[in-house]
């Protein structure tokens, strides 16, 4: 019998796992006597050698709200974005034995991006536009539905957002839900009985604005950002306050400092992001009021600092020849004071964006050692290709590595904190440039990385696509004729595979691992206490992987293409969890819809030739697949 | 009847002569039957996607020039007009006709590649538009007043496309004397790209560049007499057209379709130019900018 064989290293293993587990758990709870340890032992340890045990990173003092209590309240589980479970019953040893729980359909298809929140015994689903808030009562058999929450919604919405109709999930604080709708609302829903609390009209369709990133909240304050950008939007960040909705404050992502909310605490690290009212003078004229710069990625928390970061996104409008200048504040990555909103330092990552590399990435929070000494670490893995490694104090930019074949930029000069950039990569409008690594899309896109404290490893779902800039085809808005460039994209260098999920070292600037994939990931990571990577593909299949070789596991073929970000939590019954959405869709993944067809050029921002094959691979789908034993 | 529809239905008889010879009587006794059923049912409905905000184009009270050359072509046909209506930006196409929510769009460019277009029933060009009187005119994107001027033009989004007027203005070195109006505007005013036209009125701007059948209809009903200049040049070399072929289109495959409109084109052409007229559209002939035009 295999079992026979298997059983008693898995004893061993499991063993192992739980106590190193522990440890971790008591370091993640904020002790800062458990934190020193742990980078003791970091430094004590090298990859390559380490022990199934060694801790080689915390998450910040404070930023784990669930307290290791098997509950995922938060879009990245903590304040820090680190999507790591401190969970160990499903680890490398037993991981092959998961099979499916329950199942859920949400009744919506569409992009299901984002994840479930779990809140004591009840599970929260956010869809897609219309945006249903389902509440699932997880202590009945296969999970039974206890309420829906249907926010009032304006259609015209659907027609204005860009990239699908997705939404990337809520936050649960003090009773309540609360999450965004793509037509550009806030609201909270009293978690318990499923009525509305308030709601908050943030931003306006009619001028294009959409929402459809995961708000955080923080000391009882509600951070949410607009979308929006490819309709000439100014991006923003407010903040509303979570016993009422009312905004308290607002920081705008182009103009003057009033606007932007830079003060005399302003410090940015680098002399590039120095100066009284950058957001008006490095644009022509009145531009930055078009300026994009919108702010639909992740929002991370660092209690002890007290800051938020989150990056914006690329400017407006296209192409950059029409707006000279650095362009600022738009994919520039902030750390604000989130009592005033007040900005405390600022980096832009790309001046004058030529390429659309919109940085609105997830900021992973870490305490770990960098060149032997401790340092509260900022990890940005970047659409640009790069993995930024900031101190978050600071914003000093500790190292930049590239994680994909990518060749916009040929490095970034750690001293001045600028990419030195290729400049036959540069687009302009009427010139032909071909080979841009990485497409529009990225090296990666929204899909949030996971961090595990245990292997001291970054997980990416990367993607390696290229562009070519084409000539100028007449195309058609408001009755109006215009030019829009062809942008062709196609597989990058190397096996033809189009996406890989990368291990990365952010202390070592390099690879340790990764599993090619067919198709760019568009899903998100988890990593667990048992040194178990979770992921989805975009053709379905659920992957466990080993967090410290990259083998294989474990894997299960969903309905639908995966998009969604995996979480891990404890059920009612003291069992463990991996839940997930399967729902193919948001911008590559649209290519998979019916009404997107391949002869059409501008479907999708041009993903149409970067991804053909998806509509053989994926056909539409909405549903919560959970796993467990 | 058009030269195209003869043209059918000599087809259809000569292919079906050998077959009528036999089915003659019943096959007339069944049209009998279908004429009484349509009678009695309402006549089948064109089928329009169209923007409801969006004059002189179109709009949900019917006031677009393109409504009035719907309704022309509802009547020709005998069909009830019934109009799907969706704000024209991107995924109009997608949501629109080819979704099958209608049959026809009533104004795309020739070169449109997201549906099949008919033969073109009209031409027109961007314009110069200022305030007249205030200056003189300026007709090409070469004159060197433009380089001291505010220069408003329509912006388009983060999609990797601009008006036209953007490429030629960058082109000359004038890109920091643009002044940027989004072609989206605010939807919750009425005909939101007409903004750009109001700037010039307001002397926020020297001059726009405008499509001509908005800054036509707008100059129109201006209570500040402005002056409308096709720009020169018309092609700007190398591959920057300002005069546009616009067609009616409809979905591709839908070849009889098509040609029943192009027949329409052709028949009611005095007419559509009138109504182009009316609404102040600066028409240009096909003949002389078409060289070196995409179509």
């Amino acid at each position: 019998m295999p079992s026979r064989a298997w059983k008693p290293r898995l004893k061993k293993t499991y063993a192992a796992v739980l106590t190193t587990a522990i440890v971790g758990v008591a370091a993640g709870c904020g002790k800062a006597r458990a934190s020193n340890t742990t980078q003791k032992q970091a430094r004590d340890t090298t990859l390559t050698s380490a022990p199934a045990g060694g801790l080689r990173a915390t998450l910040p003092a404070g930023s784990d709200v669930g307290q290791g209590s098997g509950e995922w309240t938060l879009p990245g589980r903590d304040l820090g974005n680190s999507r790591y479970s401190p969970l160990t019953d499903i680890n490398v040893a037993n991981v092959q034995n998961l099979k499916i729980a329950t199942t859920f359909s949400t009744g919506v298809q569409h992009g299901h991006e984002g994840q479930p929140l779990v809140v004591g015994s009840t599970m929260y689903v956010v869809t897609p536009y219309p945006n249903f808030l389902y509440s699932i009562d997880l202590t009945k058999p296969g999970g039974a539905l206890n309420w829906t929450y249907a926010p009032p919604t304006d259609a015209r919405a659907v027609g204005i957002a860009c990239c699908d109709i997705v939404n990337r999930g809520a936050s649960y604080a003090d009773g309540k839900i609360v999450y965004n709708t793509l037509d550009a609302q806030t609201v909270a829903v009293d978690a318990k009985t499923g009525k509305e609390v308030w709601r908050t009209q943030v931003g306006h369709p009619d001028i294009g604005e959409t929402i459809t990133m995961a708000p955080l909240v923080v000391k009882n304050k509600v951070i949410v950002g607009n979308s929006g950008a490819e309709l000439g939007v100014r991006g923003y960040v407010v903040a509303l306050d979570l016993g009422t909705g009312k905004q308290l404050w607002k920081a705008w992502s182009t103009g003057p400092d009033t606007d932007v909310l830079i003060g005399p605490d302003f410090k940015p690290f680098y002399p590039a992001d120095r100066g009284t009212d950058l957001g008006v003078k490095t644009w022509n004229k009145d531009q930055w009021k078009l300026g994009g710069g919108t702010v639909w990625g992740w929002v991370s928390y660092d209690p002890e600092l007290n800051l938020i970061y989150y990056a914006t996104a690329n400017p407006g409008v296209w192409n950059p020849d029409l707006r000279p200048g650095d362009n600022k504040w738009s994919i520039t990555l902030f750390a604000r004071d989130p009592e005033t909103g007040h900005a405390k330092w600022a980096y832009q990552f790309v001046k004058h964006d030529a390429w659309d590399y919109d940085e609105i990435m997830e900021n992973v929070l870490v305490d770990m050692p960098f060149n032997g000494q401790p340092r509260k670490l900022l990890i940005h893995p970047g659409r640009t290709g790069f993995v930024y490694t900031f101190d978050r104090g600071t914003g000093e930019l500790l190292r930049a590595e590239k994680f994909q074949p990518i060749n916009w930029a040929d490095h970034v000069d750690l001293k001045t904190g600028q990419a030195v950039e290729v400049p036959e990569k540069r687009t302009h409008d009427g010139v032909v440039t071909r080979n841009i690594c990485p497409s529009s899309t990225g090296a990666k896109d929204q899909q949030p990385s996971a961090f595990s404290p245990r292997t001291g490893l970054i997980y990416i779902p990367a993607h390696n696509v290229c562009m070519d800039y084409e000539g100028v085809e007449a195309n058609y808005i408001a009755g109006t004729p215009y030019l829009g460039a062809s942008v062709k994209m196609y597989a990058g260098p190397g096996d033809g595979s189009r996406g890989e999920l990368v291990a990365w070292d952010p202390i070592a600037g390099r690879k340790i691992c990764g599993v090619k994939e067919d198709l760019p990931l568009w899903s998100g990571v988890l990593a667990t206490a048992g040194d178990v990577v979770f992921y989805g593909t975009m053709d379905g299949w659920f992957k466990a992987i080993d967090a410290r070789t990259c083998a294989e596991l474990w894997k299960f073929k969903t309905g639908s293409g995966i998009v969604g970000n995996p979480i891990e939590y404890r059920g009612p019954d003291g069992k463990a969890y991996v839940a997930v959405y399967s729902g193919i869709g948001g911008w590559m993944g649209a290519v998979a819809f019916p009404d997107i067809s391949l002869d059409d050029p501008y479907a999708a921002l041009g993903v149409v030739g970067a991804v053909p094959d998806i509509k053989k691979k994926s056909a539409m789908g909405g549903t919560l697949y959970v796993f467990g034993f | 009847m058009s030269s195209d529809s003869d043209h059918d239905r000599r087809t259809t008889n000569r292919q079906a002569w050998p077959e009528l010879a036999v089915l003659l009587v019943p096959l007339l006794a069944f049209v009998a039957v279908l004429g009484s059923i349509a009678a009695r049912h309402p006549a089948p409905s064109l089928r329009v996607c169209a923007d409801p905000n969006n004059l002189p184009f179109s709009d949900s009270l019917g006031r677009g020039f393109e409504n009035r050359i719907a309704e022309m072509v509802a009547r020709d046909f005998g069909r009830r007009l019934e109009y799907t209506w969706w704000p024209q930006r991107r995924g109009f196409a997608r949501n629109t006709l080819r979704a099958g929510r209608c049959d026809v769009v009533i104004g795309v460019p020739s070169s449109y590649e997201l549906a099949s277009p008919t033969r073109p029933y009209y031409r027109s060009t961007y314009v110069f538009v200022t305030r007249a009187g205030r200056h003189a005119p300026v007709t090409s994107f070469d004159d060197p007043a433009l380089r001291s001027m505010r220069i408003g033009i329509h912006l388009m989004g983060d999609d990797y496309a601009n008006s036209p007027a953007a490429l030629a203005l960058l082109r000359r070195g004038l890109g920091s004397r643009i002044v940027g109006y989004m072609i989206y505007g605010d939807y919750s005013r009425p005909h939101p790209p007409s903004a750009l036209i109001d700037a010039v009125v307001n002397d926020d701007v020297d001059v726009a560049v405008a499509w001509g059948p908005l800054a036509g209809y707008f100059a129109k009903t201006s209570a500040v007499p402005l002056e409308l200049t096709p720009v020169r040049p018309q092609i700007d070399l190398p591959f920057t057209p300002f005069a546009y072929d616009i067609a009616m289109g409809v979905r591709r495959g839908d070849t009889t379709w098509r040609a029943q409109l192009d027949s329409e084109l052709v028949r009611r052409r005095g007419e559509i130019q009138k109504i182009l007229s009316d609404f102040g559209v600066p028409v240009v002939d096909a003949r002389a900018s078409r060289a070196g035009g995409r179509s």
